[in-house]
Parts: C-alpha cells; sequence; structure tokens
C-alpha cells in the first residue's frame, strides 16, 4: 500500500500544483529534454524528467554493424567526448582480441583524451554560464575550445567527431605541428583559466546562486551512481583513470580532486580544477610520444570470439561502461553503454526539490547534462 | 530665427511668436503639440535604433565579437533592417488570449516611456514640460509601465509569460522605493522639485561632487535601482531568457514585439537621463566653484554635448553590467532591495536632510 501511494504521488502531480514544461524546446535543456516541472509561485515542489526525445536506438543498431562501423556510431552519444567513447569501444574490441596496441597508440590517445576533457569543460563552464545569465562566459570558452579543435583538425582531419580511433590503433599518425600546437595551447590555457574566474568564480552573485544550491550527498551519489566530476564534488571517488587505468594513464601522475561540499559550486569547482589536471597530465606525456606504429595489422574482417567482453573508461561527464556480448560473428550480438549522463541526469528531483526555477537551471547546469548521450 | 546651440529657448520663443501672428492662439498651441509630439516620435525610434546599435557594439565589445558590420558601413543600417523585419512579420494570433488586453499592452509600455521622455531637459530651453513637481512625475509615470508588463503577460494565456509577469510586478514595485529615495536625495539637496531648478543648482558642481559621500551613495543605489526597474541584466528576472525564454513577451511578435524592445532601450536611455541630469548636473557643463577661467571654458562645449555625453556613459555602465554579472534569484533579488538597499536610503536620506539643515553640503 506504501508503495502504491509512493508511485500515485510520483506520477500524478498535486491538483494545485502549477505545471510547466521546461523543454522540449528550451533553452537551457541543451538539448531536446523535457522537464515536467510542478510549482508553488516560484518554488519547485517536483521534476518529472521525461527523455527519448533523440532516441535512435544506437544499440539496436551496433547489432547489426560490424565492429568497425560501431566506432563511428559511439562518438553520436556525448558529442563533446567524441574521442573517449570512441576509445572506450575500441578498448573493448582490443581487449576481446588481446590485441596489445603499441605504446605510441596509448599515448596519442591519453593526450587526445585529455584536450577533450578541456574542450568539454570548456564548453561547459561556457553554457554553466550562460545558464546564469552571464551571457559573454560563452565566448570566453568557446575561444579556447576553438583552439583544441583547431588541433584536433590538423590531427585527426576532423573537428567535432574525429572517429579517430580504430580498433587496434588510430586513424592516422600525428601532425608534425602537434607537439608544438599543443604545448602553445597548454601555455594559453594556463594564462586563461585565471581569467575565468576573475570573470565568473569569483563573482559575488555567482557565487550566491552556486554555493549550498542543489546539495547531493555522497550516499545519494554512490546510490544514484552519479559519476564524474559531479560525483567527486559530493566526496565520491569515482575517477576510472585512478581506480581501473587504461592507455597511458598508468604511466602519468595526477590527482583526483575531490570535494565535500555537494553544491553546485563544488562541482563547478572539480571541473575547473580538471582543466589544470589535465594541462598536467598532457605535460608529462606530450615530450614523451615513443615512436613506433600509430596501428596494429587487424584482419580485415573482425570477429570477436564468444564471450562477454566489458570496458571502463573516464569521459568528461563520468564513468562510461561498454559491454559487449558477441557469439562469434561479425556483428555483436548485444551492446550496451552505461552513459554517464542518464544516470547523472535522475538525480535532479532531488537536488532541486523546494528550490526556485532558477536554481533547476543552475543545478542541471551544473550537471552537465549532454541530452543525446542520456537518450542515445 | 534665432538659433543659438547654446541655449534653445530663443528658437523655440521665435517659433512661438512666428506661429501666433499666422495663426490664432489656440490653433497655435495645437501646431506646437504637434511639433513636439512628432519630434518626440522621431527621436524615440532614433534613439531606440542606435541604443540597440550600440548595445549590439558594446556587447560585442565585452565579448570578443565584432557585432553587425554587414550591413552598411559597420553594420548602422542592421537595427533598421531588423525593425523592417520586424515590421513585415505575421502577428501570430495568441488562441484564448485576451484579445484587448493582449493588444493594449505594448502601447502602455511605450506611452509610459513617452510620458516620461517630456520630463527631461535635453538643453537649456529644450524642454517640453517644465513642470513645478517634475520629480514626482516622474517616479509617477516610470511606475506605470509595470501595468503594461503585467497585463502582456496576463493576457498571453501562457505560463511563462505569467511567471515573467509576476516576477516583474514584485521586482518593479520593490525597487521603485529605491529610485524614489534617492531621487528625494537630490530634491533635499537642491530644495525643489522642479527639474530645470534642479539643474541651475548644479551651476557651481554637480550634485555627485557637492553632496560629500551621501549623494554617491544614491547615486549608486539609483544605478542599481533603476537597471533593476528597467528589467535589464543582472535584474532582467522577467526575461530571463534561459529560465522563461522570453518572459512576459514569449507570445508576441512583430512589431508589437518590436513595441516592447524599443520600450525597454528608450527606457534605459530615459533612467540614464534622470541619473545624469540628477547626480551629474544634466545639461549644465562641468563647472568647478569658482574657477572662472576653467568654467568660461567648459561652458563653450554645446549642453547638449555635455547632456548626451553624460547618458551615453551611464547607458555604457548599464550595458557593462548586463553583459559581465550572471542573474540574480528572485528571492535575492527582494533581498537585496527591502533588506540592503532600503534601509540603506533611508538611513542616507535622513543623513542628507541632516546635511542640509547644517549648511555643510557645498
Amino acid at each position: 500500500m506504501a508503495a502504491e501511494e509512493t508511485v500515485k504521488n510520483v506520477i500524478v502531480p498535486n491538483e494545485s500544483d502549477y505545471i510547466i514544461n521546461i523543454g522540449p524546446q528550451h533553452p537551457s535543456t541543451h538539448g531536446v529534454m523535457r522537464f515536467e516541472t510542478s510549482l508553488q509561485g516560484e518554488t519547485v515542489t517536483h521534476i518529472r524528467p521525461h527523455c527519448g526525445y533523440i532516441h535512435r536506438g544506437m544499440e539496436k543498431m551496433c547489432e547489426k554493424d560490424t565492429y568497425p562501423q560501431i566506432v563511428h556510431l559511439t562518438d553520436r552519444m556525448d558529442y563533446l567526448s567524441a574521442h573517449m567513447y570512441n576509445e572506450a569501444f575500441c578498448l573493448c574490441v582490443e581487449k576481446a582480441l588481446q590485441v596489445e596496441v603499441p605504446e605510441r597508440v596509448k599515448y596519442i590517445r591519453t593526450i587526445i583524451d585529455e584536450l577533450t576533457r578541456i574542450q568539454s569543460h570548456a564548453l561547459w563552464w561556457c553554457a554553466n554560464g550562460m545558464d546564469l545569465g552571464a551571457t559573454s562566459c560563452f565566448f570566453y570558452g568557446l575561444r579556447e575550445r576553438d583552439l583544441v579543435l583547431d588541433i584536433f583538425e590538423e590531427t585527426c582531419h576532423a573537428r567535432f567527431l574525429q572517429s579517430y580511433n580504430t580498433p587496434g590503433g588510430v586513424m592516422f599518425d600525428l601532425h608534425p605541428n602537434f607537439q608544438k600546437r599543443v604545448k602553445d595551447f597548454l601555455i594559453h590555457l594556463r594564462k586563461k583559466l585565471p581569467e575565468y574566474d576573475k570573470l565568473l568564480t569569483n563573482n559575488i552573485i555567482f557565487r550566491q546562486r552556486t554555493e549550498g544550491i542543489g546539495v547531493l550527498s555522497k550516499e545519494d551519489a554512490i546510490a544514484y551512481g552519479v559519476t564524474g566530476p559531479s560525483g567527486r564534488g559530493s566526496g565520491f571517488s569515482c575517477d576510472v583513470r585512478k581506480i581501473a587505468p587504461y592507455s597511458a594513464y598508468p604511466y602519468v601522475k595526477f590527482e583526483e580532486k575531490l570535494a565535500t561540499e555537494g553544491d553546485s559550486f563544488a562541482r563547478y569547482r572539480m571541473r575547473m580544477d580538471e582543466m589544470w589536471e589535465s594541462a598536467k597530465i598532457i605535460d608529462q606525456l606530450i615530450d614523451n610520444i615513443p615512436d613506433g606504429d600509430y596501428q596494429v595489422k587487424m584482419k580485415p574482417v573482425i570477429k570477436l570470439p564468444e564471450g562477454e567482453y566489458f570496458q571502463r573508461v573516464e569521459t568528461a561527464k563520468g564513468e562510461l561502461d561498454v559491454f559487449i556480448v558477441s557469439t562469434g560473428e561479425k556483428t555483436p550480438y548485444r551492446v550496451h553503454f552505461r552513459t554517464p549522463c542518464f544516470s547523472n541526469l535522475f538525480i535532479i528531483n532531488k537536488l532541486v526539490s523546494g528550490l526556485k526555477i532558477a536554481d533547476l537551471i543552475a543545478v542541471s547546469g551544473s550537471l552537465d547534462l549532454i541530452i543525446p548521450d542520456i537518450d542515445r | 530665427m534665432a538659433f543659438n546651440i547654446y541655449d534653445f529657448s530663443t528658437l523655440t520663443q521665435s517659433i512661438d511668436q512666428g506661429l501666433n501672428k499666422v495663426m490664432s492662439p489656440g490653433l497655435a498651441t495645437f501646431t506646437e503639440f504637434v511639433i513636439v509630439g512628432v519630434a518626440f516620435l522621431a527621436f524615440y525610434a532614433l534613439a531606440g535604433l542606435f541604443l540597440v546599435y550600440a548595445e549590439r557594439k558594446v556587447c560585442a565589445l565585452i565579448q570578443i565579437r565584432r557585432g553587425p558590420n554587414r550591413v552598411g558601413p559597420f553594420g548602422i543600417m542592421q537595427t533598421l533592417a531588423d525593425g523592417i523585419k520586424l515590421f513585415l512579420k505575421e502577428l501570430i494570433p495568441i488562441n484564448k488570449a485576451d484579445q484587448f488586453l493582449f493588444r493594449i499592452a505594448p502601447y502602455i509600455v511605450t506611452i509610459c516611456a513617452f510620458m516620461t521622455l517630456a520630463a527631461i531637459p535635453f538643453s537649456k530651453g529644450l524642454h517640453a514640460i517644465d513642470f513645478n513637481i517634475g520629480v514626482f512625475y516622474l517616479i509617477a509615470i516610470s511606475s506605470l509601465s509595470v501595468i503594461g508588463v503585467l497585463l502582456a503577460g496576463w493576457a498571453s494565456n501562457s505560463k511563462y509569460p505569467l511567471i515573467g509577469a509576476m516576477r516583474s510586478g514584485a521586482q518593479i514595485v520593490s525597487y521603485e522605493l529605491s529610485v524614489g529615495f534617492s531621487m528625494l536625495t537630490i530634491v533635499v539637496f537642491s530644495g525643489t522639485m522642479q527639474i530645470s531648478g534642479i539643474v541651475e543648482s548644479q551651476a557651481d558642481g554637480w550634485w555627485i561632487f557637492k553632496g560629500h559621500i551621501p549623494a554617491i551613495i544614491s547615486f549608486i543605489i539609483y544605478l542599481i535601482a533603476a537597471t533593476a526597474e528597467i528589467n535589464r541584466g543582472p535584474f532582467d528576472l522577467a526575461e530571463a531568457e534561459s529560465e522563461l525564454t522570453a518572459g512576459f513577451h514569449t507570445e508576441y511578435s512583430g512589431i508589437r514585439f518590436a513595441f516592447f524592445y524599443l520600450a525597454e532601450y528608450v527606457n534605459m536611455f530615459i533612467v540614464s537621463a534622470i541619473a545624469a541630469t540628477l547626480f551629474l548636473g544634466g545639461w549644465m557643463p562641468f563647472h568647478i566653484g569658482h574657477w572662472a577661467a576653467f568654467n568660461h571654458i567648459m561652458d563653450f562645449i554645446p549642453p547638449l554635448i555635455w547632456f548626451f555625453g553624460k547618458t551615453g556613459f551611464l547607458i555604457f555602465v548599464i550595458m557593462w553590467f548586463k553583459w559581465t554579472f550572471p542573474r540574480l534569484r528572485i528571492d535575492q533579488l527582494l533581498t537585496l532591495e527591502w533588506k540592503y538597499l532600503l534601509p540603506i536610503n533611508l538611513v542616507n536620506i535622513v543623513v542628507v536632510a541632516f546635511l542640509v539643515l547644517m549648511g555643510w553640503h557645498f
């Protein structure tokens, strides 16, 4: 009975509530996402997130495609962490085939991972500022992001969805300019990140809008599986780069930033700190890229041996898990992605209930949700 | 016709005499009304167009962009092109909206802006109405525009505009107090409510310099409260595009939207002009006490340039606010007004009264 009551309360809103749909077309949902929001005045009493507006049946599509083809599908989930998604799938296939990729590939992948992380966080910073009404942030963040995309364009021959990884390595060798450009970029980034702090982090209005707002406890973070910077803002140590290092992460020293407050500002700080950490990681790798092949010779048709394979990767948003079931065919029997944004989304009702509409926007911005990643 | 850039009263008087010569006094007065009305209409449109362009350029400057630069030299025709586009656009009828209120709302906002404009002295003698209770009139009229905003939100029969309108109502009613009190500070200083009298009282120095620290405090409070009153960032909660898409005018399209948009920019001009008039001397040149030579040199710059220079500077400051600060939340906004600005203002006005009684101001 009690359980039925609870379910009823969740589904049937209170009669006196003023219900507005934030989304599916709304500037602050960052995509086609609908928050059915019950309001009492300005206060949010309940949120029911409705996803599925951009569902493309990604996992089903994978069952029809060969393994090299699937790589190009994966980056359509979280387009801002495109390289990491490609890498996760390739790592899983390599694990299944027991292929050891050359050291050079590991280094290249890790450097581009971290560059991807920086550009993803830079874009998040713009969008978060925009959600809070600081429109100018958008242009400053995009300035740094564009420099990263220029580097990608030169090396990966694509700016946004690079599809740079293939099972067994990467598509092209590094461009001769790569090292120089990355180093120049890091110098630039270290000059510009303090500017971000001047514009937004130390702004009193911004502090008031984020500090103590949308507090996520560590228990809830673990229970809901909130990973990535959002989880680490609550003190949940969940960095896959530390727990299960892959590619060149075992060779580098970096800190897993943790905060205990769990509010919007803690999540904000985590991402800002991660940009500094990413710069540190690239610093350690960029001068030591070993010589060698950038690609292992693979069979023309990749067939995974029968079995179940699993790979974890830390994307810019959180933990991405890839699970492949193979029956020995050239297409997988089943592929499942555990995407970070899906888990990070459903905590929002808990965070925002009792706060104002403006806080809903601020908190959903601080969770860094990518809608195609939720729907797949 | 005697035209004098330093004093427009000769020009206006000669027009008045000329008209009275050729027609009856009643018809002459009517003709003058029409002339003033057309002049304000032209000014309203031009100021709106220019300010929209200025906003785009200032915002581009802050956001490391170039702003409009395709239509006409430096993109100056861009706003005109946008205006024509809005003019030709379909007015989308809103289902089950209260048609009468829905249509009247933009006009109320526009009329308020017009009426306020009438009381602003642009230059010596260039002043549509010079009430003896000018400041009172300004306070009364400028708060009327909230009715237009509330009507727009209410009549749209839509949820986002309603929230925006209610926010706007709470906000304007609250900040009206601070605006009024900081204007009263200057009334206490100058001892008159007549706007021309307030400008004349600043002949030997602007109130912001003459009025010690209380004048500076009330100037800052006025800037904050006026920014809030015209619904501009960081207090643009009524529009709040990241929360309420476009706030109270979400359902408006075409020329009706343009009326709201234009009124917003003209209101920005108006609050800056009032601040310039009350605190920075209006069209009065920059004078320092008894430095006759210096004052004389300053007098060579025409009053119109002084007025528009000061107003332009304040408009830039207000734009600067908008493009650097994040938006406040509604409860923080009201807290700022009722717990900080209003008490400071009340204490400030008592201090000012004391200063004036003791004759301690310059």
